[in-house]
């Protein structure tokens, strides 16, 4: 109990102002952050993976499976930071079995699986059915095996099974798009349906939300394409990178219109809690929300990309100005998850004072675990490559087609 | 089995069920001899009565155990000092911000007063409604409870509760709050805040019972209810209520 009280006692020097004796603790800490990080991830790469697939993008074709793999290892790791968070982790199954129908939070049972289990499992088993058929086929045990349990024993290669396939994926994707709308949308609600928090209480935040997760989303599979691809000793696709970032500059465009809708119209309306809240701006999230999400995250990765669209940039650089551009916005995107969580949490309810967040090394809660976090879907995404090849199979998916 | 011999049966089937199964029911509901849904507990609070002794506090604390350290209050009592430059300083008596970090003299003070806080008890209580495991509930009699053999330690409820009234328990990690000592008021106790409050500062009532403290406080003075904007429907009332507490 002791190191708690610490901790305490240390904020309490620097707290400014009156807050309720109760508000000293920062509940919600970096795993929160990570969070909604984390989901918006596998949001934007699974609506990126849809656009391509329902309005045919040629261009894009190739990061598909990309898309789908990155969602999937992402969402896998989705619920380990709320786990890690909980008081009684032991009893968090009761979220599934006795979950309360008013919260929002005890929706994350349907939601996740709904998610996992009837949109992306079932897009990526059908995607892969008939490439992993023809694996299992010619590989030697134990990869043989692997396959043929994920395939689950199907070995149906013909027209007709393949047809099947096309039109389940259709309908597949045609369900997914507003399911990860829903997803992230509904991370966003569990923060926008708290009316005693002001910073929080806006109808914007779940499209804020939405938004801001296509943004993260198409930057991460946009990375790990040129990572990857350049590992591999490949040549990146230039017209798929381009396609790629200009959607990504769209996105960019609305989720900072509607950050910046959210803000006006909060200084606008002025309502009791603008003191505070300009407080909390300019004092405790100035750097975060100042200088890293609007201008580092936001403001200069739009320029750069204005800039490669109107001045023709050649091919080395483009791609070395995208790699910037990305890097920034994934920055920007994990401030805009700090300044939501942790800023709406720095002021107190009766609107007199600031708190602090200082942040643990070690712990459960604290950067080393946030890290490991932030890292394992990668670990996972490395797995699935193994079991789902991204690329090899589909070479050999166009040979098979060309010879049929 | 003749018709008349199986319709005899399923009477005695029926009429035994019903029999135990409203014995059972009186049972769960009546434990003690106490039944929830004849009362319907309420507070009152006179502010102007309220001489920030802090006695609330401690029998509070000591009455529920709640840890000694001055980050955890299931009841707390906020000095306001309204200075003449409008300036407000508000303090928690026996907190950490117990100083006053400015010299303030009698000279610049407008008007001071102190307020009890405590869970509202809210009719609404959006702490209920965001409980992802309903570990959080209304009772029948109007008190909202924590089961803390059930909660799973989110902390959904202290940020959905405007009234900043709940923490987390330092040790059994599940979230803590007034609960108007149910044990004792069940019991046909008071609370024990109102219990020692030396100046009846604390009204407790039922609104079911015919005569309550309550009622009388509720007919003689003009109440108010704190940030009554989040429609929570506290059942905590203040009379003379100053307008910059919130």
């Amino acid at each position: 109990m002791t190191p708690i009280i610490d901790h305490l006692a240390e904020l309490a020097k620097q707290v400014s102002g009156y807050i309720y004796p109760n508000e000293i603790e920062i509940h919600w800490s970096i795993l929160i952050v990570v969070y909604p990080y984390i989901t918006g991830l596998v949001a934007g790469a699974f609506i990126l993976a849809s656009l391509v697939k329902v309005f045919n993008v040629k261009e894009v074709q190739s990061v598909y499976r990309l898309s789908l793999l990155t969602a999937l290892a992402f969402l896998l790791i989705a619920p380990l930071p709320l786990l890690l968070h909980l008081g009684h982790p032991t009893r968090s199954y009761e979220i599934f079995l006795n979950p309360n129908l008013s919260s929002a939070m005890a929706m994350f049972g349907f939601v996740y699986t709904w998610y996992l289990m009837v949109v992306l499992l079932l897009e990526i088993w059908f995607t892969y059915r008939r490439d992993l058929v023809l694996l299992s086929q010619e590989e030697k045990f134990p990869m043989k095996w692997v396959h043929k349990i994920v395939v689950l024993f199907s070995n149906d290669l013909s027209e007709r099974g393949i047809t099947f396939d096309r039109k389940v994926l259709k309908a597949i994707t045609i369900i997914g798009i507003p399911s990860a709308f829903l997803l992230h949308g509904y991370v966003g609600f569990i923060f926008g349906s708290i009316k005693a928090n002001p910073w929080w209480s806006s109808v914007l935040i779940p499209i804020v939300f939405l938004f801001s997760a296509i943004v993260s989303g198409i930057a991460l599979v946009i990375l790990l394409y040129m990572i990857i691809t350049t590992y591999r000793g490949e040549q990146i696709d230039m017209k798929c990178l381009d396609k790629m970032a200009s959607y990504l500059f769209y996105a960019v465009i609305v989720d900072f219109s509607l950050e910046m809708l959210d803000f006006i119209h909060r200084l606008y309306e002025s309502e009791e809690s603008i003191h505070i809240l300009s407080e909390l701006v300019m004092n405790k999230l100035f750097i975060s929300l100042g200088i890293i999400q609007v201008l580092l995250g936001m403001i200069l990765p739009l320029g750069i990309m204005v800039a490669i669209k109107l001045l023709k940039v050649e091919a080395e650089l483009r791609k070395l100005l995208y790699f910037v551009s990305i890097i920034l916005i994934q920055i920007g995107i994990f401030a805009t998850r700090w300044n939501v969580v942790i800023g709406g949490q720095m002021f107190s309810k009766s609107f007199r004072g600031l708190t602090a967040y200082k942040m643990e090394i070690g712990g459960i809660e604290g950067l080393l675990v946030a890290l490991v976090v932030l890292a394992l879907p990668f670990l996972v995404l490395a797995i699935l490559f193994k079991i789902f090849p991204p690329w090899d199979s589909q070479k050999k998916h166009v040979i098979i087609e060309t010879t049929h | 089995m003749d018709r008349r011999k199986f319709l005899g049966r399923l009477f005695t089937l029926v009429a035994s069920t019903t029999v135990i199964g409203s014995l059972l029911k009186k049972a769960r509901a009546t434990p003690d001899g106490y039944n929830p849904s004849k009362h319907h507990y309420e507070m009152g609070i006179q502010t102007d009565k309220c001489i920030g002794c802090g006695m609330c506090m401690d029998a509070c604390k000591t009455e529920n155990l709640v840890p000694n350290e001055p980050f955890f209050f299931r009841t707390w009592v906020e000095r306001y000092i309204i200075k003449k430059d409008n300036n407000v300083i508000v303090q928690n008596i026996k907190g950490w911000s117990g100083e006053l970090t400015e010299k303030v003299t009698e000279k610049d003070v407008l008007r001071s007063f102190f307020v009890p806080k405590l869970c509202n008890q809210c009719d609404n209580p959006p702490c209920v409604q965001v409980c992802p495991v309903g570990a959080t509930f209304k009772t029948e009699d109007g008190v909202v409870l924590v089961d803390d053999t059930r909660c799973i330690g989110c902390r959904y409820c202290i940020q959905a509760c405007p009234y900043g009234a709940r923490f987390l328990h330092p040790e059994k990690s599940t979230a803590e709050k007034c609960t108007f000592c149910y044990h004792r008021i069940t019991q046909d106790l008071l609370p024990a805040c109102v219990e020692v409050c030396p100046t009846q500062a604390r009204i407790f009532g039922d609104k079911k019972s015919a005569a309550s403290p309550l009622g009388r406080f509720k007919r003689r003075h003009k109440i108010h209810v704190l940030k009554p904007a989040l429609n929570t429907e506290p059942k905590v009332y203040y009379s003379n209520l100053d307008g910059e507490v919130r």
